[in-house]
């Protein structure tokens, strides 16, 4: 397995090998679908939305529905105006959604379609809207892409009517439907009425009931976002994604926000605990206590931590994935003791370096790696410099883990090899609870299959 | 009405004038039914089909196992097109380095676009020559290189001559053609132009063959090379599973052509019968019976008593291992029916096993074919040249005055011509019945109707469409990529697949869907005082 991957570490400024990040269009189109009765749209020809879908479905394993504009060399060359006009009136007529939220390809951005002019142009049924956002895939990544779509809905569709609405704004950032349950129930529990933007549960972990719906239970609605602008306050989890839709909420609807890492493991979960409990602060200014379910939570994961911290204690890491969920699970592994050795994100963002050495800092950790717009090749090539003990990502890492012998926790995005964790939260006390079963039963595994007789304990 | 009619009763004005030709349902007595393809899909429709890119990088040109294929472009395409596919590779004597688990791309960035990315091109070619030191690079373009001028064949007639190793520029950006279908072309126009013919490496057997459009998808060529192997015939390449640039150089060395899938790959088929005089069998290895048939017509064409006995003998050892597996799962299966939508003629071929497991095809349709691929070969002076077929390059090629060498003399060939279809294909529709449903360039309005209207006891297609059909209560599968299972060709792979459809449609968990509280009835309470 990889078997051209060697030691010796070249300094590459053009080829990309093994990306750990994708493009705009698919973290626009992943937005969207947190949506509800919304039909993705991606502007550009067909293989995008083709591909976008598809590694959708393969990590959810649900229908991700996205239409396309279908652009064929004629459209290159003459804009695709009249290809977006065909598919806003097919799409109305055919899949009947009440939002259509377009993004942009590489394609259409290099011929510089001009999308806020073709869609003010439009003729749109009565109660239906357009929205779009420009997503050209040659810049950042797959984040940014998401980003920019809920700041194209919000672009389109909030407004400030000067009269708070009593609701505090959750912005999950890229999670699964697993961890935006968890998110809510905990808000729930603070007694923080929220309207979490976009939000896939329900959409991409809708329940079998033998009807298939294109638009089912779920997703941030219409009036949700309309009425974003008039929220008491913002709460946006992870600060690389969140950043950008944070500001705008600021800027353009006066909305202060709190902007925190997402929270993975005891310390993140208190900070997205702490700004609940500020948001369920009324004008009397005392905090309410924190329900003694939710303490009780926190309890069980550091008592679990205590428990099993000998088997993580100076264990080294290598994580990788999407920025924000990178953050989290440095943090968490810190708690645990291990060492996280090299800790990479795909997407170009020097602050990603700077939070993970925060962090490194943080612990007194030496000798750590962090690296943005890094790659699974660079990855590699220093995991065969200096070996790992577990390696934490996405379904790419499993080449690496099996050319390296490395025992390999699966977390963030794609996840294409396995089934159910969409549906298991990461986030939260709970999910900090999920995610130390799967790291310690990784690494105890390990230490079962490889020691000598004499060695395998029934007791650990 | 009819099925078809329900379809396309859904439908404004203007999207009705344009599907009704692509839609079909046969009735008895139709002569020669024929239907629309290859056109252009309506925008927002919601298609299945990709683009120019996944044809020629995705389908052709990915597979080769020996070659370092560099996406040129922003760094979506290349990271949706590494290691999704299922063609399985290992190394062998011709290719020792193996670059499928790698994904190699440009990642242009915005100044690329502002000032062009030949420049990057070249640079990152340079560090995949010091890193990797491949035999030969591919470079696949995605849309923005064309519409910003970036010539990637003088970039690949550059790095020929500056390193010494093979390599091929495809203009192959995702807006070209109508679909998949038109970087097939390209990468057949490439690999034809550039590969083929250009090794000297001969088949060791008497009888020697390539296997086209065969992409070794969850193993399906080594059971169809295990077989031929077994009879006596010898497999030079696969195009272009399991395949190397260094195989392929030599498959015009090889005595006849199998074409499996037909729409991929017939180019190369037509040119290497053009240039070298290679004759083409189409072939369907997807089903007990249709091996059988393949071998026999394989034998038939080699016209040797001994071969004709070993795939006699073959035929009679492999039935009788699977005689028992194929009886229970036809037991379980007989009576179902099935809708099915994949490949360049896996529609076709798979008919041919759903029936070994008495099984009936009723909806059946291609993303990308073309007429020919529904309607038989015949049809092809009748498909008239549109403005999005005339941007796909055609190529000419000559007799190859050195290299050619036809197995028949043309008098010879005619003769066995009446026994074997030779350098043909006869289309799916000839072996489909009345009140089938034919659908071209679906979508997925389309599908939920048929699933509603046709019912199905089983879907085969692709992972966009998989989940909503099951949602809908009707068992489906990916038949694309075997939902991670396979072979399915041959006859092990016979058994897999009526193991695997048996699986599908009595998995357990089916009978749970419903809750038991809804068939109770809510008022609870108590007669008269008891």
């Amino acid at each position: 397995m990889l078997d051209l991957t060697t030691k010796d570490v070249l300094e590459r400024k053009a080829l990309r090998v093994n990306p750990c990040k994708t493009c705009q269009p698919a973290g626009a189109m992943f937005a969207a679908l947190g949506v509800h009765s919304c039909m993705p749209h991606s502007h550009g020809s067909q293989g995008c939305c083709s591909y976008h879908r598809t590694v959708l479905s393969r990590h959810f394993k649900e229908p991700a529905i996205a239409s396309s504009s279908s652009f064929t060399e004629g459209a290159s060359v003459f804009g695709g105006r009249s290809n977006l006009n065909t598919a806003v009136k097919n799409i109305f007529d055919m899949y009947a959604p009440d939002v259509i939220a377009v993004h942009t390809t590489c394609l259409s951005e290099t011929i510089g379609d001009d999308l806020t002019s073709y869609i003010t142009d439009l003729d749109l049924p009565e109660g239906k809207h357009v929205v779009h956002c420009n997503t050209p895939s040659y810049v950042g990544s797959h984040i940014n892409g998401f980003s920019n779509m809920m700041m194209g809905f919000m672009n389109y569709l909030t407004r400030k009517s000067g009269a708070l609405n009593g609701k505090t704004a959750i912005f999950p950032g890229w999670v699964n439907p697993g961890d935006i349950r968890e998110l809510k129930r905990i808000a729930a529990l603070m007694g923080v009425p929220a309207t979490f933007f976009p939000d896939q549960s329900g959409v991409l972990d809708a329940p079998m009931t033998g009807t298939y719906a294109y638009y089912p239970e779920g997703g941030t609605t219409l009036d949700e976002i309309r009425g974003l602008g008039d929220s008491s306050g913002l709460i946006a989890l992870g600060e690389i994604i969140g950043l950008a839709p944070a500001e705008m909420m600021k800027k353009k609807w006066k909305v202060p926000y709190a902007l925190l890492p997402l929270p993975v493991g005891v310390a993140y979960t208190d900070n997205y605990l702490i700004a609940l409990r500020n948001a369920a602060t009324g004008e009397d200014n005392i905090r309410p206590p924190v329900p003694p379910e939710l303490e009780a939570e926190r309890g069980r994961l550091v008592d679990l931590m205590l428990d099993s911290g000998q088997y993580t204690y100076q264990k080294k890491a290598a994580i990788f994935g999407d920025p924000d969920v990178v953050i989290g699970l440095t943090s968490l592994c810190l708690e645990i003791g291990m060492i996280p050795r090299y800790v990479i994100t795909g997407t170009p963002k020097e602050d990603f370096t700077r939070k993970i050495e925060a962090l490194f800092a943080k612990y007194g950790m030496e000798g750590c790696t962090a690296k943005a717009n890094a790659d699974l090749f660079d990855l590699h090539q220093w995991i065969k410099n200096e070996p790992v003990d577990l390696l934490i990502g996405s379904s790419y890492g499993k080449q690496i883990a099996r050319a390296e012998d490395i025992p390999f926790v699966r977390a963030g995005f794609p996840v294409l090899d396995r089934y159910g964790g969409p549906l298991l939260p990461i986030v939260g006390y709970g999910g900090g609870m999920h995610l130390i079963e799967k790291i310690t039963g990784a690494l105890m595994d390990r230490y079962d299959r490889d020691c000598a007789d004499e060695d395998f304990e029934v007791v650990m | 009405m009819n099925d078809r009619e329900k379809l396309l009763e859904k439908y404004a004005a203007k999207v009705y004038k344009n599907r009704k030709d692509h839609i079909l349902q046969l009735a008895e007595g139709d002569e020669d039914p024929s239907i629309a393809a290859n056109t252009r899909t309506i925008p927002g429709v919601m298609t299945a089909r990709g683009c120019c890119y996944a044809g020629c990088k995705g389908v052709v040109v990915g597979p080769l196992k020996d070659v370092c294929v560099i996406t040129h472009g922003p760094v979506g395409c290349g990271f949706y097109s590494w290691g999704t596919r299922r063609n399985k590779a290992r190394p062998d004597e011709h290719a020792e380095k193996n670059f499928l688990p790698y994904c190699f791309s440009t990642d242009m960035q915005e100044s690329d676009i502002v000032f062009g990315g030949e420049k990057k091109l070249e640079k990152a070619i340079e560090e995949a020559m010091q890193l990797f030191s491949p035999a030969c690079i591919m470079i696949c373009s995605t849309c923005p290189i064309g519409l910003i001028g970036d010539d990637v064949q003088a970039v690949a007639q550059r790095t020929e001559e500056k390193y010494g190793i093979k390599a091929i520029g495809y203009s192959c950006e995702g807006y070209k053609g109508v679909s998949q279908s038109a970087g097939h072309h390209i990468a057949n126009n490439g690999l034809m132009r550039y590969v083929i013919g250009t090794g000297d490496k001969a088949p060791a057997k008497t009888f020697s063959v390539n296997i086209l459009g065969e992409y070794n998808i969850g193993g399906d060529g080594w059971e169809e090379e295990r077989i031929l192997k077994r009879c006596g015939i010898e497999v030079v390449t696969m195009f272009t599973g399991d395949a190397s640039y260094a195989a392929l150089k030599s498959a015009h060395l090889a005595q006849l052509n199998l074409v499996m899938c037909h729409r991929s790959i017939n180019y190369i088929a037509e040119m290497m019968k053009t240039k070298y005089g290679t004759d083409w069998l189409k072939v369907n290895f997807v089903g007990v019976g249709a091996t059988c048939q393949s071998l026999r017509e394989i034998a038939a064409y080699f016209n040797d008593a001994a071969l004709s006995a070993r795939v006699e003998e073959v035929i009679a050892d492999e039935l009788s291992a699977i005689c028992g597996d194929m009886e229970y799962y036809k037991s379980r299966l007989a009576g179902k029916t099935a809708g099915i939508f994949s490949g360049g003629s896996r529609s076709h071929h798979y008919q041919t096993l759903l029936r070994d497991l008495g099984m009936n095809t009723v909806i059946a349709g291609y993303e990308f074919a073309h007429r020919d691929d529904y309607e038989g070969r015949g049809v092809i002076p009748q498909i008239k040249e549109d403005a999005d077929s005339k941007n796909i390059e055609t190529i000419t090629v000559e007799r190859d005055l050195e290299q050619y060498r036809a197995f028949y003399s043309e008098d010879e060939l005619a003769a066995l011509c009446a026994e074997i279809e030779i350098d043909t294909y006869a289309g799916m529709i000839c072996d489909m019945d009345a009140g089938d449903v034919i659908v071209d360039d679906y979508n997925a309005l389309e599908t939920d109707e048929l699933i509603r209207t046709v019912k199905p006891d089983i879907f085969f297609s692709g992972i966009k469409d998989k989940f909503s059909v099951q949602k809908a209560g009707v068992s489906s599968r990916q038949i694309h990529s075997y939902d991670y299972s396979g072979p399915y060709s041959g006859f092990r792979g016979a058994v897999n697949f009526g193991r695997d459809v048996t699986m599908s449609l009595f998995c357990n968990a089916w009978s749970y869907v419903t809750p038991p509280w809804k068939h109770e009835p809510t008022l609870v309470g108590s007669y008269g005082g008891r």
